[in-house]
């Protein structure tokens, strides 16, 4: 018996869990779809993606899930024998390791909170990540570092793709646009300088991106808005 | 006589209004609400995240935990005493059983996904309107999941087989009454709760649900456009 296939959806509609997607051995479930038999179903809140014969769903929320050389913005949380252990805004701690923080000598014994102190911010990068997801971090390479100063704000880490933009497109913009020190982590966390109105103008911008992520023509979108709200600077 | 006309004037095989909205809580990482005639449920969904103490935690997968409670002032006059009872605690963990079967949480080995249902308003079907705000929640929370949920409330009412009853039909004297609250995972059509109060014959009972399976259709469209409606354009 031969059924013939079929798609029932659009490139990027809005799918929720059980969704039938396609029907068929025509398409191949991706990330995010599950196939039962012939069918192809959702299994997250999200958009589809098809690329050829592959269905994806890109979710539309969900908490950060730790992947392999994302660079990410923790708080130090808590301080031991061998590092520091990092809140990574996902359901997991990370730790930073001495060995991994710095290529200064430390000697042993000494007091790590000169270092990085409880409740300190860091741009970190993840070194390692385990099926039990223990993750470890780095700070020694170009770009990590503490943060001091700024503010962190918090946003749905699955919109961070299109905070940043093809290229860091968007970002930049924002950045050229206000004149802020902007770091973006994967995880959803966002450090900001700059002064006190610009720094409110991009977060108004990171906000509406987020609201609006799943909207087509949003770099046009965003360029309008920015250069509207600019005169008020 | 027997139950000729239903006390609200609904056909026998017709739910009350229902309606449902997503992500009605922004602390929490999923929420929703709820509601099928004057039951009225909030769900809120926290995690994945940590899960204290230790010894819960589950190294091959992570663990759903829900709980159920009614509002103080949620019943019909008298007080509800608030916090954990023998019934809220049995509710609580029908939910959760109802659930997992659609969740998916072998990403979040040692981690927890907390569900917390709140209800402002009860006239019966308490626990169907739990899982249903749940499962949105869920959902909008983000959590892989193969399916949603829907559940209701069957029964019979002196001689007539019916679909979701409301207090005054629960409370029925004249008649033998059953209530069998069931819920449904589409895909598949399973039934992931069966509980039943009352007296009912097998023939009866299977005739109910499969009334039950034939509603349940108008409940999931009802989830899914919730789910669908958080992300129109609003322009």
């Amino acid at each position: 018996m031969t059924h013939k296939s079929a798609l029932f959806v659009k490139d990027k509609d809005v799918v929720v869990p059980g969704e039938h997607l396609a029907q068929g051995m025509d398409y191949l479930p991706g990330l995010g779809t599950y196939r039962k038999g012939e069918v192809i179903l959702a299994e997250r809140l999200g958009l589809i993606n098809l690329e050829g014969r592959a269905i994806r769903v890109i979710a539309l929320s969900g908490k950060y899930m730790p992947k392999l050389n994302d660079v990410m913005i923790g708080k130090v949380v808590d301080v031991t024998l061998n590092g520091w252990r990092i809140e990574t805004n996902s359901a997991y701690t990370a730790m930073l390791s001495i060995k991994d923080a710095t290529s200064e000598f430390i000697s042993r014994g000494s007091d790590l909170t000169k270092i990085f102190a409880l409740g300190d911010y860091v741009v970190a990068k993840i070194v390692n990540v385990t099926s039990q997801k223990l993750i470890d971090l780095t700070t020694k390479a170009p770009g990590l570092k503490k943060l001091t100063g700024g503010r962190i704000i918090k946003v749905n880490p699955n919109k961070v793709p299109r905070i940043i933009g093809k290229q860091g497109s968007m970002i930049s913009m924002i950045k050229d646009t206000t004149g802020c020190k902007i770091t973006v982590g994967q995880n959803g966390l966002i450090w900001l300088d700059g002064e006190p109105k610009s720094e409110v103008l991009a977060i108004k911008t990171i906000r509406k991106i987020e609201d609006e992520a799943h909207l087509s023509g949003l770099t046009d979108k965003i360029k309008l808005y920015l250069e509207e709200q600019k005169k008020d600077l | 006589m027997g139950y000729s006309q239903r006390f609200d004037g609904r056909k026998f095989d017709e739910i009350r209004p229902i309606e449902a909205k997503a992500g009605v809580i922004k602390n929490a990482d999923g929420s929703a609400f709820f509601r099928i005639g004057k039951t009225t449920a909030y769900a809120a969904v926290y995690g994945p995240r940590d899960l204290y103490p230790k010894f819960m935690q589950d190294p091959s997968k992570g663990i759903l935990r829900c709980n159920y409670s009614m509002m103080p002032f949620s019943g019909q006059g008298d007080r509800v005493r608030p916090g954990q009872n023998r019934r809220a605690r049995e509710i609580s963990m029908v939910t959760e059983k109802a659930l997992l079967p659609v969740v998916d949480l072998v990403d979040f080995p040692n981690a927890v996904v907390d569900v917390f249902i709140e209800l402002p308003q009860t006239d019966a079907g308490s626990r169907c309107a739990g899982i249903c705000a749940a499962s949105i929640a869920l959902a909008d929370a983000g959590i892989p999941m193969r399916d949603l949920v829907a559940a209701v409330s069957v029964g019979k009412v002196h001689d007539k087989v019916l679909v979701d009853l409301d207090y005054n039909e629960e409370a029925y004297e004249d008649g033998p009454v059953a209530d069998v609250p069931i819920a449904i995972i589409p895909s598949t059509e399973e039934i992931s709760l069966l509980q039943m109060d009352g007296e009912i014959s097998k023939e009866e009972l299977l005739e109910a649900i499969a009334l039950g399976k034939k509603v349940i259709n108008q409940i999931i469209e009802v989830q899914r456009k919730a789910l669908k409606d958080k992300y129109i354009v609003k322009d």
